[in-house]
């Protein structure tokens, strides 16, 4: 029976969301072809493996060594595809930043087509055909790939987890670190429990119309009331130094699908479309009436964002308590 | 110190896409191509790397047709001095192919950097980069934002969720580039007259094996058109009953 | 409104041009864009000269552009000299304005009518921005008429002494360096017309900015006295003499400001358009209307016959065949193309024309300046017919 294997990540030990996203992948390949899904999970000690097998995944295998506490580019490659080169018809990882470094790696070691930013997934004639989008997502692009192995590096928060109920049974196999060529040194942390734009399924931008830095205290209070909700900012504001680049949302930022997107003064420019244009549900707070932002946005307020922005946070806040 | 860029032709971000008749890529007719963003940056950081060391070259390699030329003249206007345009008609859509065609390019040039931008902004694969480096055997950093090079090594800041990733590797090294690592000069217009007199060189490019092949591209679906929920304070409470109620995301 | 600008091009001139001429006009137009655009609005309203792009502006090459690389400048032909102006001028008119004085009426004299030292001396520093220059010719009553200037040099056994005004001098008071066209003999005598290349902080010298203006306004516009400035022998310009060689550098300047309201033209029209695809009124954008449909259609002519004029006058200049005559053809079509155009759309915004958020009535009352200077539009149509009929009808 072919196998598709899932790519796990862990951040301080635990499992990240993405890891079941990717598991779900795997597991529509997996219906797609009869196959069954290893998922891998790399870390230092004992790393997490629970809800693994809910999420679908049949075998769990665990790599364990002292220098996988963090991404290892080179021992997480080397062990990853170590295990991949046998009997695989797919390997699925998530497009994080560690993914993105870590998938064209193990496409060179297993000399595999590597298709980046895929937003859906099926099989033809044997073969994974991968969706993704284009130009800034101006376009959707369909490719096909020649494995086996396919490599294929899915989008955060567009597979949505599912409840598989597999046996999830985990096995030891060996952890190999590769020749190292480069070290992870230190993880600078943002500000404490800021959640990564590209992950959150709740953004709150903000752009120009918040005219200045000392604003954005509103936009972080709106993302705050959400509870889950990340803040973004459009590229004007980031140019601006107002905001750090890693909040960009935008062609030449991150581009994010979350659930909801709320654009706070933010007029609606091409290249910050292509940023968020995927988004669920899309809301957009602008004084002006004519902004090309409320072409997109399925709910659209016309006002000052600095009086909505209060009563909208404390509606929210009202909203999850009730 | 000897330095390549690798440098891409891409269509201007401002682009309207268009599908061509062959439903599988996009129509060029009346498209403006640039230098790739993001290799904006990887240029930059090399002039100013080859200007610190006082000595060096920086030379300006690209895969594509003829027409790819113009976009080595770009970087060559900004500074560097050579190029060399690895002529392929049709760049295949599997990044592995091409960099193996790089990787045999830069093999045994003795460069001790070798640049990327971290992605093109065509096709957004985001892979190019790295895969040259590992079938160079050499250390890579993918995406940096921040890069200090002392005594042979490099010590690197990259983006991550949640923060930034500090790494460090020994030189010769390929660094893929992000926004924020620099900011790209623009050419000078003396550079863009001596520009027209560097060399460029020009060979058939040695593409690996082709692994993956386009089925079709097309638009995106238009988005369901919305409507705006009334105007300043008052709207509020409507909106939050149609995002719990209708849209279902509270 | 701060998305880039894509030209407009609705005959693919940009296929008619060299690669090297492409590059030129897109790096000044994304400079435009990064740099100038960002301040020019403040700068405007507030009556000052942008003067902190300076350096950046030289740096790049843009001043004196067309002259040659040994004297520190990009070397470039006319053609990619006048795709500067064009971008300049879509950002300001005044800027654009900086940028003709500095390479046209400063550098250009010295290259033209200087000696060797004198290029090698002040070339490069003018070229480099270190030193900014001003054209001294029209006077508070000789403006059509620069023949009858009556600011006068007299010869001494050191040098010349200078005594006179000027008046509309771009560049004025930020001058380091002033080429002053003077009479040194009777006033009725024009072949008595030389040139000299003053430094500003010669005592008798002095500058004085012109209030009150509602045109060009992010731009230094003085007024140029001189009493008994003393000046060395080495402050003629040798091969300058009678009206001929400030005319002749009145010609580079015109052809330069053909492209440049060229510019101004095709950043009116843009805004306008992108406006008018957005703008909704009863229940449609306003460019489904028939009267901004023909507005549009109107602009999109005037200024593609313009492209394709000036292009060809550049070429018949780096040909080394063009005529004054020629350039104040362009000049007057270009110029008076640009204030409708800048109207015209000004029109089309509707209550938000009026503010300077869009670009529209900055250039509309720009280019008024831009009509009268350098040969007022009148002028130059007394210039054409006396070139066809034989005839001058001048006074």
């Amino acid at each position: 029976m072919a196998r598709i294997l899932a790519v796990c990540e862990t951040k301080n030990g635990a499992l990240r969301k993405v890891s079941r996203e990717a598991v779900a992948a795997a597991r529509a390949l997996a219906a797609a072809m009869g196959a069954s899904v290893d998922a891998i999970v790399l870390g230092a000690g004992t790393p997490e493996t629970a809800g693994l097998g809910e999420a679908g995944a049949d075998r769990v295998l665990v790599a364990s060594h002292d220098s996988f506490d963090r991404y290892a580019p080179d021992g997480y490659a080397a062990t990853i595809a170590a295990q991949a080169k046998d009997g695989y018809a797919a390997v699925v990882l998530a497009a994080t930043a560690s993914g993105k470094d870590l998938g064209p790696r193990l496409a060179v070691q297993l000399d595999a087509p590597l298709a980046m930013d895929v937003t859906a997934l099926a099989v033809e004639g044997g073969k994974v055909v991968a969706t993704r989008p284009v130009y800034a997502g101006k376009a959707i692009q369909q490719v096909v790939l020649d494995g086996p192995p396919a490599l294929v590096a899915i989008r955060p928060n567009t597979f949505a987890p599912v409840a598989a109920g597999k046996a999830g049974v985990v096995q030891s196999v060996a952890a190999q670190t590769g020749t190292v060529r480069v070290r992870v040194k230190e993880l600078k942390a943002a500000e404490q429990g800021a959640l990564d734009v590209g992950e959150a399924s709740i953004v709150v931008s903000g752009g120009r119309g918040m005219k200045g830095p000392e604003h954005f205290h509103l936009i972080e209070e709106l993302a705050k009331a959400f509870g889950n909700a990340a803040v973004g900012a459009s590229r004007a504001v980031v140019d601006a130094g107002w905001r750090p680049h890693g909040e960009q949302v935008g062609q030449t930022g991150k581009t994010v699908s979350p659930q909801l997107y709320i654009a706070v003064g933010i007029s609606g420019a091409i290249q910050h479309l292509a940023g968020m244009r995927t988004a669920k549900v899309i809301v957009a707070i602008n004084k002006d009436r004519d902004a090309p932002i409320f072409k997109v946005a399925d709910y659209g307020i016309v006002g000052d964002a600095f009086e909505i922005l209060p009563l909208l946070a404390e509606a929210i806040r009202k909203a999850r308590a009730g | 110190m000897k330095i390549a860029v690798c440098v891409k032709r891409v269509p201007d971000t401002e682009t309207r896409i268009k599908v061509g008749a062959d439903g599988a890529s996009i129509d060029e007719a009346g498209v403006k191509f640039i230098l790739n963003p993001f290799d904006e940056f990887a240029v930059e950081e090399a002039l100013q790397r080859r200007e610190k060391a006082g000595a060096g070259e920086v030379v300006i390699v690209t895969l594509g047709s003829d027409a790819a030329a113009e976009t080595i003249r770009t970087a060559l206007a900004m500074g560097a001095d050579r190029g060399v345009l690895l002529k392929a008609e049709r760049i295949p859509p599997d990044g592995l192919a091409i960099a193996q065609a790089l990787a045999a390019e830069l093999r045994g040039g003795g460069y001790d950097l070798i640049l990327f931008g971290k992605v093109a902004v065509d096709d957004y694969n985001h892979q190019v980069g790295t895969m040259t480096a590992e079938l160079l055997g050499l250390p890579c950093v993918t995406a940096a934002v921040k890069l200090e090079i002392a005594d042979g090594s490099v010590t690197a800041e990259r983006e991550v969720e949640g923060g930034l990733e500090v790494v460090g590797c020994a030189l010769p090294a390929v660094i893929t580039c992000d926004k924020g690592l620099n900011t790209p000069r623009y050419p000078a217009l003396k550079g863009i007259m001596a520009a027209k007199k560097k060399p460029i060189e020009t060979r058939a490019a040695a593409l690996g094996p082709v692994r993956m092949s386009v089925k079709s591209l097309g638009l995106p679906p238009d988005r369901k058109e919305g409507r705006i929920v009334g105007e300043g304070p008052d709207a509020v409470s409507e909106l939050v009953r149609l995002l719990r109620q209708e849209a279902k995301v509270l | 409104m701060a998305s880039r600008f894509e030209g407009v091009d609705f005959y693919d001139i940009s296929s008619l041009l060299s690669e090297e001429e492409r590059a030129v006009r897109d790096t000044v137009r994304q400079w435009v864009d990064d740099k100038l655009l960002p301040v020019i609005n403040e700068a405007y309203i507030a009556g000052r000269f942008p003067k902190q792009l300076i350096p950046e502006m030289a740096e790049l090459g843009f001043y004196g552009a067309n002259l040659p690389e040994e004297y520190g400048c990009a070397g470039l032909n006319n053609v990619a000299y006048g795709l500067i102006m064009q971008e300049l001028e879509r950002g300001d008119s005044g800027v654009r304005s900086f940028a003709s004085v500095q390479g046209a009426l400063v550098m250009y004299p010295i290259y033209a009518f200087g000696s060797e030292e004198q290029k090698k001396h002040w070339l490069p520093k003018l070229a480099s921005g270190e030193l900014i220059g001003c054209f001294g010719l029209t006077e508070p009553d000789y403006g059509s008429n620069p023949a009858g200037m009556i600011t006068t040099a007299k010869e001494t056994s050191a040098g010349w002494v200078l005594n006179g005004a000027k008046m509309w001098i771009t560049n004025g008071s930020m001058a380091d360096v002033a080429i002053v066209w003077a009479k040194t003999g009777a006033l009725d005598d024009v072949k008595s017309i030389r040139g000299f290349v003053v430094p500003t902080k010669t005592p008798g010298f002095s500058a004085k900015d012109q209030k009150g203006k509602l045109s060009l306004r992010a731009s230094d516009t003085s007024e140029l006295v001189l009493q008994n400035v003393e000046v060395g022998k080495d402050a003629l310009l040798p091969k300058s003499g009678g009206i001929k060689a400030p005319l002749m550098c009145l010609t580079q300047a015109r052809y330069g400001i053909s492209w440049g309201a060229l510019g101004a033209a095709m950043g009116c029209y843009a805004e306008a358009l992108a406006y008018a695809k957005q703008r909704v009124m009863f229940r449609k954008p306003i460019a489904g209307f028939q009267l901004q449909q023909a507005r549009l259609a109107e602009m999109l002519t005037e200024i593609t016959k313009g492209q394709l004029l000036c292009l060809h006058l550049g070429r018949l200049k780096d040909l080394g065949t063009m005529r004054p005559q020629q350039v104040s053809l362009a000049k007057r079509n270009n110029v008076n193309v640009a204030c409708e155009v800048a109207r015209e759309a000004r029109r089309l915004l509707g209550a938000n024309g009026i503010l300077v958020e869009y670009s529209a009535m900055r250039h509309m009352a720009n280019l008024e300046s831009v009509y009268t200077y350098e040969g007022t539009h009148d002028m130059h149509t007394l210039i054409l017919g006396e070139d066809v009929t034989g005839m001058a009808a001048f006074e």
